[in-house]
């Protein structure tokens, strides 16, 4: 009795123990607190960390007297999303921090490393990322602020991260305490993943859900005259720079994102539905996403004002968003409602190319249903061919997005948007970029999306 | 080359742990016929695991004082397991490997993270199996153990006093004394004392009022204790008691009551003092006091989960990052180095050390001596419960030494004492027991052939040893 009963304690202490030792490893070793790091590095170089197609985005390359410089060939280009390794850690640094650090050099290399001294090359990290797109990516967005993500609809793989302003991580130990300082810099930050934005009226895919969960069987129905504004309960929305857009039915509510429609349309969603959906749609939730983010937040309750409805309705009012979290919602819109999660380490390999470990797409679930997804495809493929990104119609490819002008201030300025994918009928590459104050989305946005789907569908001929 | 051997070693030593692993189990369920053939094996996989061991912290270090801080111990180690079995033949040959094992890996455990305390602990090992080799004569001599009760009390009561009165504080809790440079951890020997005590007072007597005349002075340990900080302790003596009370009545309910008991004491304990509190936060949450309370326990478990299965070798990590790794966090050092494979080999052999102390207090006839192995059983699992169980997040941390591998001579030298105690009572049930040999037979009737008969046989001559008259 009494050997059964701790028989079976021990039973429990020795799972847990394999339960963690088998679950635990790399947040055990990444952790900061950690003194093994220093370890594994006084015995291992850093290993090098590749794009898709096998061009070095960081390496440690020796200098005089085993001296170690972290080089990053591409400069700022891969600033965020590949980071740095000195100062603390950030992005693929940081991610792949365990494998960098660890070797599966053979063990006839590790001797011979031993005999002459020398450490042994640390596992190499394989990205998904691709230098061309983030190229065009990043010369787009030129000298504005602001950030874009594109990613592979069907798999999750991010193609390219930019967030701007950038740094670069060559001189990230010249700069780094002029960057702490400075409380109002947000160079190290990422904003693809961190940068929290209005949403302007990408949002408005969001509402158009909400109005087609509530009303599967009439939305097709709905009409609405625009007059370039719309006002209930004395709070009034105007259309973006007081267009008025006459009769508009649904769809054409969409295509020509029209102010007035939507808030007329949110008027009429019930709230603790509405805020369902938007929990389904991970808002105020955590992502299903390895590199560091921030979460979207957004607030509707029954005690929602009119004026908070209509505002929340156009993307405006306390909402906001990361672009990583609009790219994963329109990439799932995309892919049949199912959220393929976003990864950007591929595999890891040891020196001689031997894969030590390989990462497959993972699926988060469906986000929506299929027909869902069809509806609003159908509402993105219309805003491209006779709505506010007609910019992108007449190419060798079609496709498929939403814009949205985020207004951020009392001026009237706004943050440019564009999400959306390519090809529409069978969608491959899904987009989303923010340009910070450049002014509307169809205008600023839409043509670095018409460049970047450039380049991916040139690069694959 | 260098490189060959302790990258090999690694797997090689792993491997001859779980090896001799399942050698224990296969004598501790009778599973084998030739067990004589298995103790040698054991003995051969020992004297290779120390053998790659300190090869290992020799070439990782280049320091030759290894070399010879190797051949001290593995004499010492050779002697206990070679020489014993010669001196007391009839001694349980299980119990003497796993203790040497146990003991092998503390020393080298101990020398790779500190080699003047390495050498201390040998002396104390030394001296410990010098007193520790009398204990079976003396069982066999002195006759008036179990009619002390209340001086066993008095005096575990009182010892555990002047430690709290006079004793000096290590990490915030009063638990040791100095005497002429050699520092004491009276509540280790204590142990000793209140098995004797528990076992005097309930062997032939378990009615309520005596169980609860023990309840009165067991708490009043266990509160000495709690007021100095010894919280492991503390739940040991718990423990201990309200499991003899339980061998000693057969009564489920007085488990139950120790069960509801303890609930509402460690309720209490957590109202009312601090430190125990600290301890449950620590243990919730450590990683968001990851600077202060959550200190220890993250790094045992960085130590743990940087190890891995096989670990980093011997010499190759950090275990003096966790702060007294030494005593406290033996295990996790011994998971960082040697891997987790073998920790959970070390903790199967204890377990199979404590089955085999159950197999023996099953065949005592005397309700004393069945009461101490007993109770010896139980304290010193539960003790690896909360050590290993502590280091690894499962419970909250006590701050207790696993018995034979930490570090500390007041913890090494009572656990000598205590199996060197079943050593001594198995020897004369076995030389009392008749003519069948020193393979632990239970004549519980499970076995249809000869120790049944002979069980039938001694009959009339029941209970005579080791019964005192």
């Amino acid at each position: 009795m009494t050997g059964v009963f701790f028989a079976a304690i021990f039973a429990v202490l020795i799972g847990y123990l394999g339960y963690f030792t088998a679950t635990s490893e790399q947040d055990m070793i990444n952790n900061s607190y950690n003194s093994r790091q220093e370890i594994l590095l006084s015995r291992n170089y850093r290993g090098s960390i590749y794009s898709r197609d096998g061009e070095v985005l960081a390496e440690t390359v020796l200098g005089e007297g085993e001296a170690e410089t972290r080089v990053y060939p591409f400069g700022d280009l891969f600033a965020h999303i590949v980071g740095y390794s000195t100062q603390g850690r950030m992005g693929v640094e940081a991610l792949a921090n365990y494998y960098l650090i660890n070797t599966n050099t053979s063990l006839s290399n590790k001797a011979a490393n031993d005999v002459a001294g020398v450490k042994n090359p640390g596992d190499n990290v394989w990205t998904t990322l691709d230098v061309q797109i983030q190229e065009v990516a990043n010369d787009q967005l030129n000298i504005y602020k602001g950030a874009v993500v594109v990613t592979e609809v069907s798999t999750g793989k991010i193609l390219a991260m930019v967030s701007h302003p950038d740094f670069d991580p060559n001189e990230i130990g010249q700069i780094w305490d002029s960057l702490i300082e400075n409380e109002n810099s947000s160079v190290l930050l990422n904003r693809a993943t961190q940068g929290l934005y209005p949403p302007g009226s990408t949002f408005k895919v969001i509402t158009a859900l909400e109005y087609i969960r509530e009303n599967p069987d009439t939305y097709n129905q709905y009409s609405f005259q625009c007059s370039g504004s719309f006002t209930a309960n004395g709070s009034r929305i105007n259309c973006y720079h007081g267009s008025s857009h006459g009769q508009v039915d649904f769809e054409r509510s969409f295509a020509k994102s029209c102010n007035s429609s939507f808030a007329n349309i949110g008027m009429g969603l019930d709230r603790e539905l509405f805020r369902e959906t938007l929990e389904e749609l991970l808002f105020d939730q955590p992502l299903p996403l390895t590199l560091s983010y921030n979460k979207s937040n957004i607030t509707i309750s029954d005690s929602s004002t009119t004026d908070e409805m209509m505002q929340t309705s156009i993307g405006q009012g306390k909402t906001q968003i990361t672009p990583i979290h609009l790219n994963m919602i329109t990439s799932a819109i995309a892919n049949g409602g199912e959220l393929m999660k976003p990864y950007v380490i591929d595999r890891v390999e040891n020196d001689a190319g031997k894969v030590i470990k390989s990462f497959s797409p993972d699926s988060y679930g469906q986000l929506i249903s299929p027909e869902e997804s069809a509806v609003l495809k159908e509402l993105m493929t219309a805003v491209v061919e006779g709505g506010t990104a007609r910019k992108l119609s007449g190419q060798s490819y079609s496709a498929a997005g939403k814009t949205g002008s985020a207004e951020y201030n009392d001026q009237g300025d706004s943050h440019a948007w564009f999400t959306g994918y390519a090809p529409a009928e069978e969608p491959e590459v899904c987009v989303t970029i923010i340009v910070e104050g450049a002014g509307s989305g169809g205008d600023y946005a839409v043509p670095i999306a018409r460049r970047i789907f450039d380049a991916y569908f040139n690069e694959k001929k | 080359m260098r490189e060959y051997i302790t990258e090999l070693s690694k797997y090689a030593i792993a491997a001859f742990m779980a090896i001799y692993t399942l050698c224990s189990f296969a004598c501790l369920f009778d599973r084998i016929g030739k067990k004589k053939a298995v103790y040698w094996l054991q003995n051969l996989l020992l004297l290779s695991i120390q053998l790659l061991m300190f090869a290992d912290l020799a070439l990782v270090t280049k320091d030759m004082q290894y070399v010879f801080y190797y051949v001290f111990v593995q004499a010492f180690l050779m002697a206990v397991a070679f020489m014993v079995p010669v001196v007391y033949d009839k001694v349980n040959r299980l119990l003497l490997n796993n203790m040497c094992m146990l003991l092998g890996i503390g020393l080298c455990v101990i020398s790779r993270l500190s080699f003047k305390k390495a050498v201390r602990q040998y002396i104390i090992v030394l001296v410990s199996l010098a007193v520790a080799l009398f204990i079976p004569l003396i069982l066999s001599k002195v006759r008036f153990l179990k009619k002390l009760t209340w001086a066993y009390a008095g005096v575990g009561v009182a010892l555990l006093s002047i430690v709290l009165i006079l004793g000096e504080v290590t990490h915030g809790s009063k638990i040791s004394f100095t005497l002429k440079g050699v520092t004491f951890q009276p509540s280790e020997f204590v142990k000793l004392i209140f098995l004797f005590f528990l076992a005097a007072a309930l062997w032939e007597n378990t009615t309520f009022p005596r169980v609860a005349l023990t309840a009165a002075v067991a708490g009043l340990h266990v509160i000495v204790l709690v007021v100095s900080k010894d919280l492991g302790s503390a739940l040991i003596f718990f423990v201990g008691y309200v499991f003899m009370v339980f061998a000693a009545t057969r009564n489920y309910l007085y488990l139950a009551a120790g069960a509801v008991g303890g609930s509402g004491a460690a309720w209490l304990a957590l109202k009312i003092f601090s430190h125990v509190r600290n301890r449950v936060v620590s243990w919730l949450d450590p990683w968001t006091y990851i600077d202060t309370k959550g200190y220890a326990i993250t790094q045992s478990l960085f130590a743990i989960g940087s190890g891995n299965w096989f670990g980093m070798g011997l010499s190759q990590g950090n275990p003096a990052a966790i702060p007294y790794v030494e005593a406290d966090f033996i295990f996790s050092s011994v998971c960082e180095e040697l891997g987790v494979i073998f920790g959970i080999c070390v903790i199967l052999v204890i377990l199979v050390c404590f089955g085999e102390m159950l197999k023996i207090a099953v065949q005592i006839r005397d309700r004393f001596y069945q009461l101490i192995v007993y109770g010896i059983a139980i304290m010193y699992i539960f003790q690896i419960f909360l050590t290993v169980g502590g280091g690894i997040k499962l419970i909250p941390l006590t701050g207790v030494t696993l018995p034979f591998i930490s570090y500390g001579g007041s913890s090494v030298m009572t656990t000598m004492i205590m199996f060197f105690m079943i050593q001594g009572i198995y020897i004369r049930l076995q030389q009392e027991g008749g003519k069948h040999n020193a393979g632990s037979k239970r004549p519980t009737g499970r076995r249809k052939d000869s120790p049944r008969k002979t069980a039938e046989k001694r009959k009339p001559e029941k209970g005579t040893y080791p019964q005192e008259r």
